[in-house]
């Protein structure tokens, strides 16, 4: 006989879905719609909320959470204007294939489509963005979807589900059972690699005589760098990661060849181009990872594809060994039957290969002037890798700053290097930051940031004050926005265009206006003593702000249309 | 290349904007869509008509299987399979026109389901050339109204699409 249930509200049934699922913090911020939820969040204190003071801050607080752990994020808004809010974090996360579960206030039922205070279409306006959505229509309903929710934001390609929850039904009762686990018959992710298919790729790579491995955010993801590590070192074959791929492979290890892309490294850019086979894993061949297609396929190569979303093969490359599965399940079978098939590549050739390889490393093409006397912004963010050894979690804006992060900070380990990649989101770096430290309270963050980039969340100072998160932030302040104005440097004939910045505030007095320590450095020799008395206040959060040079060009640089061996170099 | 593409996806609020959400965002034709409960209730069967080359349609299929409502998707023009369309025409009926047009409904294979003193409203099925076809031949001025379901289409013999 089946024993009747507790009856709960709605709002107590989120509540106890989170709890459930082991949710530890909840990024978010009240309204109308989801009040219930509130005071139901206020009533316990398993799952712990944190206010933010913007909603686009929640949902990258979230985001920043969920890349630095294995975890799923979850943020908590208001209808309407919450929702709006919260786009931009959530379309963030979507591109960079990052799991979160946005649970939204809807207006009641009986008011949807009324053009209600505070409506908006949520499933609607979300839908281009997330993995999936949902409103729920019945309190009965809230469990189940909650466990879909979770479900499909963790696995597969992970990405962002909405949960859009009118207000009535958090007030309405039903009874609570949370279901163990769930089966869909429209979702079933591919999780072991096709053999036939991982048999194809090991002839391949034994016939390669110019081999390249190029890794992106797939095996940040999938919990692969051990796997991948394993899988580079018995070939010894070169490897490049993507921005979103940085950690996946020690970038101290000499097999590295550093970033690749618009403003990667000469030596993997002219690598990826002249290879003959070419092992891609986790990646999807993005238009700032192998600039113009056309260029890029007049070089016959043989490509293995391995990546767990079917859709991002042969997309914009065609692949000739496409493998779909989970990436660390697909190394791990190659590394198995490279090991049982006892093949090994032309070792000759290798050596030929890597000799020209170092003769492209000898470019050195991430050199910079260091005698300058003022503070150049590789120099900084070199002294923060050497003052934190490595050992940071690193998080970023968007422009010139994130590429000097990406270029000069070395990660070791996945999940250190947190970066809007894909969307290229202004104003990620604070509020990811503040979701790292909570995930982390004893390491070391940074947000490496950019003057214009720190303004459009500067408000998250207040959050990080609320809990007391000790965020080091690193602004290369060079009073332009530095990207666009690199750009309209090189292709229209200086014309700085909006990109400078006049009537900055001074961040000194800002940060200590938030209650947070300020620190303005002007010169080179200032830099690393300024970074050292930064990480030693355990407990403060300190904003740095770097007076850098003005003219600092990123490179190398593929300009957009041209091909990845087309680079400016410095 | 002209793709005839069905796929069975749960029948639930959103799911039919979700596809064609998917083809407007990513720049795909759509030619017709046609959508419809299945016998399962829980299930409908959407027919959608498009062009493209096998690299388009080849990312066409992939990304409605990714669809998390979406729970199964066939390509029809990959094999053998039957296409029809529904049409229904609102013609000009008078005089000797009259007779014409019944005349032409019937070598069609039309039928007429409705008519006034002044008008016939013909009832076509077929595959859509055969349709285009149809109003091709009827004296144009007399069209008073056209309407069409777009195609829906069923693999022949063995090709079943089900879950």
């Amino acid at each position: 006989m089946r024993t009747k249930l507790m009856e709960l509200t709605g709002a107590e049934i989120v509540v106890r879905c989170l709890q459930e699922e082991g949710v530890e913090y909840v990024f978010g911020y009240p309204g109308g719609a989801v009040l219930f939820i509130y005071d139901e969040l206020f009533k316990q204190n398993r799952v712990k909320h944190i206010l933010v003071r913007h909603e686009q801050g929640a949902v990258h607080a979230a985001d920043g959470y969920a890349r630095s752990t294995d975890k799923v994020g979850v943020a908590l808004v208001t209808s309407g204007p919450g929702v709006t809010n919260a786009v931009t974090g959530i379309a963030t996360a979507y591109m960079d294939s990052i799991p979160l579960v946005v649970v939204t206030g809807q207006v009641p039922t009986h008011a949807i489509g009324q053009d209600a205070f505070q409506e908006c279409d949520t499933v609607g306006i979300t839908r281009p963005c997330v993995k999936h959505n949902f409103l729920v229509k019945e309190v009965r309903d809230i469990a189940q979807t909650m466990k879909k929710a979770f479900y499909i934001a963790s696995t597969g390609r992970p990405g962002p589900v909405v949960v859009d929850i009118p207000k009535d039904i958090t007030s309405q009762k039903a009874e609570f059972h949370y279901p163990e686990t769930i089966a869909m018959r429209s979702y079933n992710p591919v999780i072991k690699g096709h053999a036939g298919q991982i048999k194809k790729a090991i002839q391949v790579l034994a016939s390669a005589k110019r081999p390249m491995i190029y890794t992106g955010g797939g095996v940040i993801l999938g919990g692969a760098a051990e796997e991948l590590a394993q899988l580079v070192r018995r070939l010894g074959f070169p490897c490049t990661n993507t921005l979103m791929g940085l950690g996946g492979y020690p970038a101290t290890d000499r097999q590295f060849v550093g970033m690749l892309g618009m403003h990667g490294t000469y030596e993997a850019n002219m690598a990826m181009q002249h290879c003959d086979v070419l092992l891609a894993i986790g990646a999807r061949f993005d238009d700032r990872v192998i600039g113009n297609p056309r260029h890029f396929f007049a070089e016959p190569r043989t490509i293995i594809h391995v990546d767990i979303d079917p859709s991002s093969i042969s997309k914009r490359v065609k692949v000739d060994v496409p493998i779909v599965g989970n990436v660390r399940e697909v190394l791990r079978e190659l590394s198995r039957q490279l090991e049982a098939s006892n093949v090994t590549p032309d070792q000759e050739a290798l050596k030929t290969w890597w000799t020209q390889i170092e003769l492209w490393r000898g470019r050195d093409c991430l050199k910079y002037d260091r005698s300058s006397p003022v503070i150049k912004p590789q120099f900084v963010v070199e002294k923060l890798y050497e003052v934190t050894k490595g050992d940071a979690f690193i998080t970023s804006d968007v422009g010139q700053h994130q590429m000097w992060a990406a270029q000069f900070y070395k990660f070791t380990r996945p999940r250190r290097w947190i970066s809007s990649g894909g969307l290229g989101t202004m104003g990620f770096g604070l509020p990811a930051a503040l979701g790292v430290q909570l995930a982390h309270p004893r390491a070391m963050v940074a947000c490496v940031t950019g003057e214009a980039s720190i303004q459009m969340c500067i408000q998250e100072l207040s959050t990080c004050k609320q809990y007391r998160l000790p965020v080091k932030i690193v602004n290369l302040n060079n009073k332009y926005m530095g990207m666009v104005r690199q750009w309209q440097e090189f292709f229209h004939g200086n014309r700085y265009a909006e990109s400078y910045m006049d009537a900055l505030p001074d961040f000194v007095k800002l940060a200590e206006s938030y209650g947070h320590v300020g620190m303005r450095v002007e010169k080179p020799e200032d830099v690393e003593p300024a970074l050292k008395e930064a990480f030693s206040r355990k407990k403060d959060l300190v904003f740095m702000d770097f007076i850098t040079d003005q003219t600092e060009n990123v490179f190398p640089m593929v300009p957009g249309g041209k091909g990845l061996s087309e680079m400016i170099l410095v | 290349m002209r793709h005839i593409i069905s796929a069975l996806l749960e029948n639930e609020a959103g799911a039919l904007s979700r596809v064609s959400g998917l083809f407007s965002a990513r720049g795909y034709n759509i030619e017709s869509l046609t959508v419809a409960p299945t016998e399962d209730a829980t299930l409908s069967r959407m027919t959608i008509v498009t062009t493209g080359s096998d690299e388009v349609i080849e990312q066409i299929t992939k990304q409605l299987n990714k669809l998390v409502d979406v729970v199964k998707v066939v390509d029809l023009s990959d094999g053998d399979h039957i296409e029809r369309e529904l049409m229904l025409v609102k013609v000009r009926a008078i005089g000797k026109d009259r007779e014409e047009m019944k005349r032409m409904a019937d070598i069609f294979r039309g039928r007429i389901i409705d008519v006034t003193d002044k008008d016939y409203t013909i009832e076509l099925t077929g595959t859509g050339s055969k349709l285009d076809a149809f109003l091709k031949a009827i004296d144009q001025s007399a069209i008073l109204e056209t309407v069409r379901t777009g195609a829906s289409g069923i693999g022949r013999g063995e090709r079943v699409l089900r879950v």
